[in-house]
């Protein structure tokens, strides 16, 4: 029988595996792809508990998790316009205006 | 056989789990931008797939059509719009601090696993019926969701209608052509 762990589990692969993809990744294009990766991770828990503890409220949560992952990468791939636009590159080193 | 019906929902999961790990793993791992991009599309359907098995048939559609449908398409889009010639074959396409990040990340993950094994999970399928229920009345799990979201989370949901509107204008703001040139330093025709 398949329980809530097996989910939290899975979830916890995909998060990780975003969050080391954001960090190796020069690629800004990639970045905002293992983004996604998280987003999907944190909708995969929310479904799961909704389903085990029986509140339609988690499947509500992952309707706006979805949305706010929509606005971000509309956001984000209009950074990735204008930083072509001034730099030439998606290359995330390069964005070094501020000095990081 | 029996044993293969028996446990048909645990093994359709582990195979699921597999593939939405291994296509998870090739968006970071693959070079190609595009192949990342077709990688990622497999995870979003397989998430989807495992959406279904927790009985959120609307919130796999969803994912279906906003992810794989709307999102992948716009990132294919700036995939082909932009040029890649700096990250192309033969560069180096992870950063330096790559194996400091992956250590990182396993540690990250090994911290968290020890936290879940702690402690203790729902477990079994008590809540299938109220998936699909307005107030103990049995209809679809689409009219349930709507029902829900229109009455005890309207507040929430007229909230994310104007982050849409804020995201909306930034993307406009972002992608005007003179803000790159005024912070480049030329001069802008008004």
């Amino acid at each position: 029988m398949i329980s809530a762990t097996h989910y939290v589990a899975l979830s916890l692969i995909l998060m990780c595996i975003g969050i080391v993809g954001v960090m190796v990744r020069r690629n800004f294009i990639t970045v905002l792809m293992s983004l996604e990766l998280m987003f999907n991770a944190v909708n995969l828990n929310l479904i799961a508990f909704s389903f085990r503890l029986g509140d339609l409220g988690g499947q509500v949560l992952a309707i706006f998790v979805i949305t706010v992952a929509a606005a971000e990468a509309a956001i984000g791939l209009g950074l990735i316009i204008a930083l072509v636009r001034l730099k030439d590159t998606v290359a995330l080193e390069k964005a070094d205006e501020m000095g990081g | 056989m029996d044993y293969l019906v028996a446990n048909f929902g645990a093994i359709l999961f582990y195979v699921i789990a597999v593939i939405t790990v291994a296509a998870a793993i090739g968006v970071v791992i693959l070079r190609n931008p595009v192949h990342s991009a077709v990688s990622l599309l497999l995870t979003f359907f397989m998430v989807a797939v495992l959406f279904i098995m927790s009985r959120a048939e609307f919130l796999a559609a969803v994912q279906v059509l906003v992810y794989a449908g709307g999102i992948m398409v716009l990132y294919l889009f700036v995939i082909m719009l932009v040029r890649l010639t700096d990250l192309g074959p033969g560069t180096v396409f992870l950063s330096g601090a790559a194996p400091l990040a992956i250590l990182g990340g396993v540690v990250l993950g090994c911290l968290i696993a020890v936290g879940i094994l702690l402690g203790s999970m729902a477990a079994g399928d008590g809540g299938a019926a109220a998936m699909t229920a307005i107030e103990g009345q049995e209809v679809g799990n689409t009219e349930a969701v709507g029902w829900i979201l229109f009455t005890k989370y309207l507040v929430p949901f007229e909230v994310v209608s104007v982050v849409l509107l804020v995201a909306m204008i930034g993307a406009i703001v972002f992608g005007r052509r003179d803000v790159a040139l005024i912070s480049k330093g030329e001069e802008v025709e008004p």
